[in-house]
């Protein structure tokens, strides 16, 4: 019975858990509660997953009224893979987080982060388990909104500042897609997905041609892509993402960069592949094209600004942008293999990322810095944290035997397969820029003489050290086993091609 | 002239009958305007308000029906033999009916009534088993959640720009950027 | 011990021993102990598994599918046979010799340098063993990674300079040329299997791939393959020698550069093929480019007074001799370089090991500063006037054979002006190697007199060995030569 229900009770126990941490409000047992929920979350998706791959999609009808009249949670391949790895991160993020949260955020606000962290994560799951595309904007708000409160909590005067640019274009994006919501609401008359595609695939059956002359169609394209590139961070719409993350709180940072903007590229995926279909978008539009030509101009123009920043953390931003910028290549190339590299990137990037702003938790933690100055010669006297960093940095280049090698490897035979040399060759170039930057960190971290705050530093407490290196450890058996990861994104992706086939 | 161009052209009925959508646009241009010129914070937010605002407006336009009456169904419209049924199943079956309704307006009808697909709606309801014409009720739906996240967005930008101006003593973003700078 | 199990032993005894090292760590006579077990083994099983390749077998071992379409799979043929020999034969002296030089030298974090030493011994038999380009080329990264703190040991500005140079150029052009040139192979191929005759023949006959595709595609392997330091991208190797001299010994005599040559002769034997090369002549190009870094080198090692310096310098010019051999593209020249691999890794092995003895003994760097040396340290400099005749290719030294099959390769192949090339560099070989004994036995010592004596035993042993070795090869040329034959015929 029970059984049945776990798709709402993925996003009801959260959602409920959120106003109970604010009403218990004592410290020590919000955390436990939350940690609780979130560990619980995880075991809701791995059950979801593990039934997706045997028995195929999960539907669940809310409140028992069937599609399209009433809203559906749809967990297929694509939600199960990406609610799968949200949850575990948030899961071993909180675990990671009681040390850091004690040190960056006052006592008496911390039940508030907890409560804030559930419904981020309600807001997460959400959007990838709905079928209604309503329900998508509602949920994208309740994370967003979440994301700026957390943000906020950070230690400077700069961090409330930072999360009030991102509310502002936040809210523009947000609002951007709320537009092309409604207009295809117009078009249609339906919020559901699955049925919004198939009343869109009528039309054309119809009107063939001509229906890419629909002009409602394509602004509520224009409004949706703008929209969700801003939530992405896409090139040149990123510029919220950097104060972002390097004023928010450690914890928050990980979170919130290994899943916010992936969640994002997967309604974008979905909007892309199973409303609008490729044949709209890339063969009548020209999305695929602009889409790569930004994306490229993204990698360079994001990599070449990391390389020189003196924070490691708006170092890692920028390094994020560049990042989605992989994502979006692949998702541009429209072909099965392209398709199936950007979404294990998704996965392999969230772990990559999330496991490096752990690291850098952890030495804030110790040296009360992220400058690079400071970090000095840390690789003495925090060995096991600096050399997470080494593990992490090389997944992030791409070394063979780490989960960025696998992107990358499989990018480059999209393109190459596809006979985009011209992507292949500067994506292979950029990765390069992803070694400098990287390196400059591992060099200052060994090769330089400590810092005072180095020199004083002791290696970070154990739990966090284990939360680290089971992100970081992960991101490396994820880049010798692939079979899970890329296997089930070759399923997601062949599934979203064969819709439209 | 070409074609296309003759398309684009539109008689001032047809601009008079759209004026809800001028409306939308300019409120929506105003907004975003605000938003991206105004470095004062409180004016920001403003301009935020009054883009999303327009996006209330877009859609409340198009869940109206010309002639359509709020959907709620009156027993004396319900054309039933049975009336030992009790009220609850009235209003079950009323918006069965309803939905039916939207279901059967199909797409192909809606795109033929090209950008105003009200009509179409209208056309249907004409024809359907009912008489009275009932407004969409599903975009205001959408809209009363939508506004509880505007506001609850407002309401987290004004605290956030509290915070920024105990910090900072100031909410121009010109001056805090100095500031920051100095520091 | 079936063949499969051997392979899985050639590669899992190097990451035992790194385990052990790892675990060992407190106690370095037991860690060093372990590493010199488990290397041990490890010779006695890649003899066996000789026995069995040289007399025409060839066992397998499948991992399996590590990315969807590329498998992690190992074939033992005999060009990798031959070189997973020469490594795990040099690393039992190397780990000798390196427990003397460290511990002579009191150099600090031994447990890390033997560790990754296991790492990149077992890269490069994971290398030696593939059975397609696509595991190749993760052992090759495997091994430009595990080596990164071995060039930069000491942990000093110099060695983070050196470093950054030695990561900067080796993955820079594997990643932007050598993967970029695998992926395009497989998307003309459909496969990355070693095959015998070469895999982009039958592409080519089918019209896939044109003439000029396939010398872009050569040009992409040839400088893609960084470690095999082709001029201009060589740069990497004497910026590696900030390395204590054990790593310089084995890794840019034996495992990494050579693991550079070894992939550009299997990529010319098995994935483009000999007959492919010579009859398209794509390969004639980089057979000039050869030549050329095998002059310019030479010209360049004698301009440096630093011994380590030298060495390296000479070491990209001899690997550029296996580059020539495979760009020249006949069977002849083929087995010269696959030969030239064993020969020069012993003979320039020992040089290393001179030259650390040297700087343990003496604490002598510049060759200018080692007059008379050669009076205190007879062995070291025996050993290194002996090593100097293989690498100049001067009977008894093993060097003449395959530098003389390389010459028939340029004769055959009607390309005389390399032939020339060729004699040059030998001479030029004999003006900057042969100083350093002369000076110092013939040359009375500069300063006054001190009481210099040899190197640690742990250290003079295995140079002495490696030294007899390279006489040794002489004599065995003509096995190792029907050793390699099937590698051009097969198919």
């Amino acid at each position: 019975m029970i059984e049945h229900h776990l798709p709402i009770l993925l996003i009801a126990i959260p959602l409920m858990a959120a106003p109970c941490c604010v009403l218990i409000h004592s410290r020590r047992l919000t955390q436990l509660l939350a940690l609780l929920v979130c560990w619980l979350c995880f075991g809701i998706s791995v059950w979801l997953m593990t039934k997706v791959m045997h028995e195929g999609a999960v539907t669940y009808n809310l409140g028992g009224w069937e599609a399209p009249y009433g809203i559906v949670y749809v967990v297929d391949y694509l939600s199960a893979f990406v609610m799968l790895f949200v949850s575990a991160l948030a899961a071993i993020v909180l675990t990671y987080s009681p040390t850091s949260v004690q040190a960056e955020i006052p006592e008496s606000k911390q039940y508030l982060f907890y409560a804030t962290y559930l419904l981020c994560l309600t807001g997460l799951l959400g959007i990838c388990i709905t079928g209604d595309l309503f329900n998508v904007f509602v949920f994208l708000e309740i994370s967003s909104l979440s994301t700026y409160a957390l943000i906020s909590l950070g230690r400077t005067r700069r961090a409330p500042l930072a999360a009030f640019q991102y509310l502002i274009m936040g809210t523009i994006g947000a609002t951007f897609i709320l537009i092309g919501i409604g207009l295809l609401y117009q078009m249609t008359g339906t919020l559901n997905m699955a049925d919004m595609a198939e009343q869109l695939e009528a039309v054309r059956a119809v009107d063939g041609e001509t229906w890419a002359g629909s002009r409602t169609m394509l602004v509520a394209f224009a409004f949706m892509t703008v929209g969700l590139s801003i939530k992405m961070a896409v090139f040149p719409l990123h510029s919220w993402l950097p104060n972002a993350y390097t004023y928010a709180p450690s914890v928050v940072t990980c979170f919130i960069a290994a899943t916010a903007t992936k969640v994002s590229v997967y309604v974008f995926i979905r909007v892309v592949y199973e409303i609008f279909t490729p044949t709209f978008a890339f063969n009548i539009l020209p999305l695929d094209s602009a889409l790569m030509a930004f994306s490229l101009i993204g990698i360079f123009v994001a990599s070449l600004a990391a390389i020189y920043q003196t924070n490691i953390k708006r170092l890692l931003a920028y390094s994020s942008i560049a990042q989605i910028g992989y994502m979006l290549l692949g998702i541009s190339m429209a072909n099965t293999a392209g398709l199936t590299a950007g979404i294990v990137h998704m996965f392999n990037h969230a772990l990559i990322k999330g496991g490096l702003f752990m690291v850098v938790g952890c030495l804030i933690l110790r040296l009360g810095s992220a400058k690079l100055e400071d970090l000095r010669g840390a690789g003495k006297t925090m060995p096991w944290t600096s050399f997470a960093w080494v593990l992490g940095g090389l997944g992030l280049i791409g070394v063979p035997l780490t989960a960025g090698f696998v992107s990358k490897w499989l990018l480059l035979t999209a393109a190459i397969d596809s006979q985009h040399w011209w992507v292949a060759t500067l994506m292979l170039l950029s990765s390069l820029l992803a070694l400098v930057y990287v390196w400059r960190v591992v060099e200052t971290l060994y090769f330089a003489e400590p810092s005072e705050r180095a020199a004083a530093a002791k290696e970070a407490p154990p739990l966090m050290l284990v939360t680290t290196y089971l992100v970081v450890g992960a991101s490396i058996v994820f880049g010798i086993w692939t079979e899970f990861s890329a296997g089930v994104a070759f399923e997601t992706a062949q599934h979203l091609l064969g819709v439209t086939q | 002239m070409s074609n296309d161009l003759l398309q684009l052209a539109m008689t001032a009925e047809q601009f008079k009958g759209l004026y809800n959508y001028w409306i939308v646009i300019f409120l929506m241009m105003t907004g975003f305007f605000i938003v991206i010129s105004r470095k004062n914070m409180i004016k920001t937010v403003i301009g935020l308000n009054i883009f999303q605002t327009s996006v209330f407006l877009l859609y409340i336009t198009m869940g109206k029906v010309n002639n359509g009456t709020a959907p709620i169904l009156r027993p004396e419209d319900a054309h039933h033999d049975d009336h030992s049924h009790d009220h609850a199943d009235e209003a079950d079956h009323a918006s069965q009916i309803f939905l039916d309704q939207i279901a059967d307006h199909t797409p192909a009808q809606n795109v033929s009534a090209g950008s105003e697909p009200a009509i179409a709606l209208e056309a249907l309801a004409e024809t359907g088993t009912n008489d009275v014409i009932y407004s969409n009720p599903l975009p205001s739906v959408l809209m009363l959640t939508a506004i509880v996240v505007g506001i609850a967005t407002t309401a987290l930008a004004l605290a956030l720009i509290v915070r920024i101006r105990e910090d900072y003593g100031t909410i121009e973003e010109d001056e805090i950027l100095i500031l920051d700078r100095e520091s | 011990m079936t063949p499969e199990m051997m392979i899985q032993l050639g590669m899992g005894l190097p990451l035992l021993a790194m385990a052990l090292v790892g675990l060992m760590g407190s106690r370095p006579n037991i860690r060093e102990a372990c590493t010199l077990v488990t290397s041990s083994i490890l010779f006695y099983v890649t003899c066996n598994l000789a026995t069995l390749v040289f007399s025409g077998q060839r066992p397998e071992w499948n991992l399996g599918e590590m990315i969807p379409g590329f498998e992690i799979a190992f074939r033992v043929e005999p060009l990798g046979m031959l070189f997973a020999l020469v490594a795990s034969g040099l690393w039992i002296l190397t780990t000798i010799y390196a427990i003397g030089y460290m511990r002579g030298h009191h150099e600090k974090h031994q447990t890390r340098f033997f560790a990754c030493f296991a790492i990149a011994i077992f890269a490069a038999m994971a290398a030696a063993f593939s059975a397609n380009l696509f595991t190749l080329f993760v052992a090759y990264e495997a091994m430009t990674i595990s080596t990164y703190p071995l060039v930069t040991h000491h942990g000093d500005l110099k060695a983070r300079n050196g470093g950054r140079v030695y990561l900067g150029i080796l993955l820079s052009t594997s990643v932007a040329f050598f993967m970029l040139a695998i992926a395009w192979t497989w998307s003309v191929c459909g496969t990355l299997d070693f095959r015998e005759g070469g895999i982009l023949g039958l592409a080519h006959a089918e019209g896939k791939i044109s003439d000029t595709q396939l010398g872009v595609l050569l040009g992409l392997f040839a400088f893609g393959i960084g470690k095999a330091a082709l001029m201009p991208f060589h740069r990497w190797l004497p910026a590696a020698m900030v390395a204590p001299t054990p790593v310089s010994a084995l890794l840019h005599a034996v495992a990494v550069v050579k693991v550079g040559v070894f992939t550009v002769l299997k990529v010319s034997v098995y994935i483009f093929g000999i007959d492919l090369m010579s009859q398209t002549g794509i390969s004639d190009w980089l057979c000039y480019v050869a030549g050329a870094t095998i002059l310019l080198a030479s010209l360049v090692a004698m301009t440096k007074d630093n011994l380590k310096a030298r060495l390296a310098y000479s070491t990209v010019s001899q690997l550029a001799y296996i580059t020539l051999g495979a760009a020249l593209a006949t069977d002849v020249s083929v087995i010269g370089g696959g030969m030239h691999i064993a020969m020069h890794a012993v003979g320039k092995i020992t040089l290393f090991f001179c030259a650390g003895a040297i700087y343990v003994a003496a604490h002598k760097t510049d060759i200018s500063d080692m007059r008379g040396l050669g009076r205190a340290m007879p062995l070291t400099f025996g050993a290194f006037f002996i090593a100097s005749l293989s690498i100049i290719g001067v009977p008894p030294g093993g060097g003449a054979w395959s530098k003389w099959l390389l010459a028939l390769g340029t004769v055959e192949s009607g390309k005389l002006a390399l032939m020339a090339a060729l004699m040059i560099s030998s001479l030029l070989n004999i003006a900057y190697l042969m100083p350093i004994p002369i000076r110092g036995f013939m040359t009375p010592p500069g300063e006054k007199p001190k009481s210099f004596k040899e190197a640690p035993m742990m250290c003079v042993v295995p140079l002495c060995i490696t030294a007899i070795g390279s006489v040794a090869l002489f004599f065995v040329a003509e096995q190792i030569y029907e050793w390699l034959l099937p590698i051009t015929w097969e198919g």
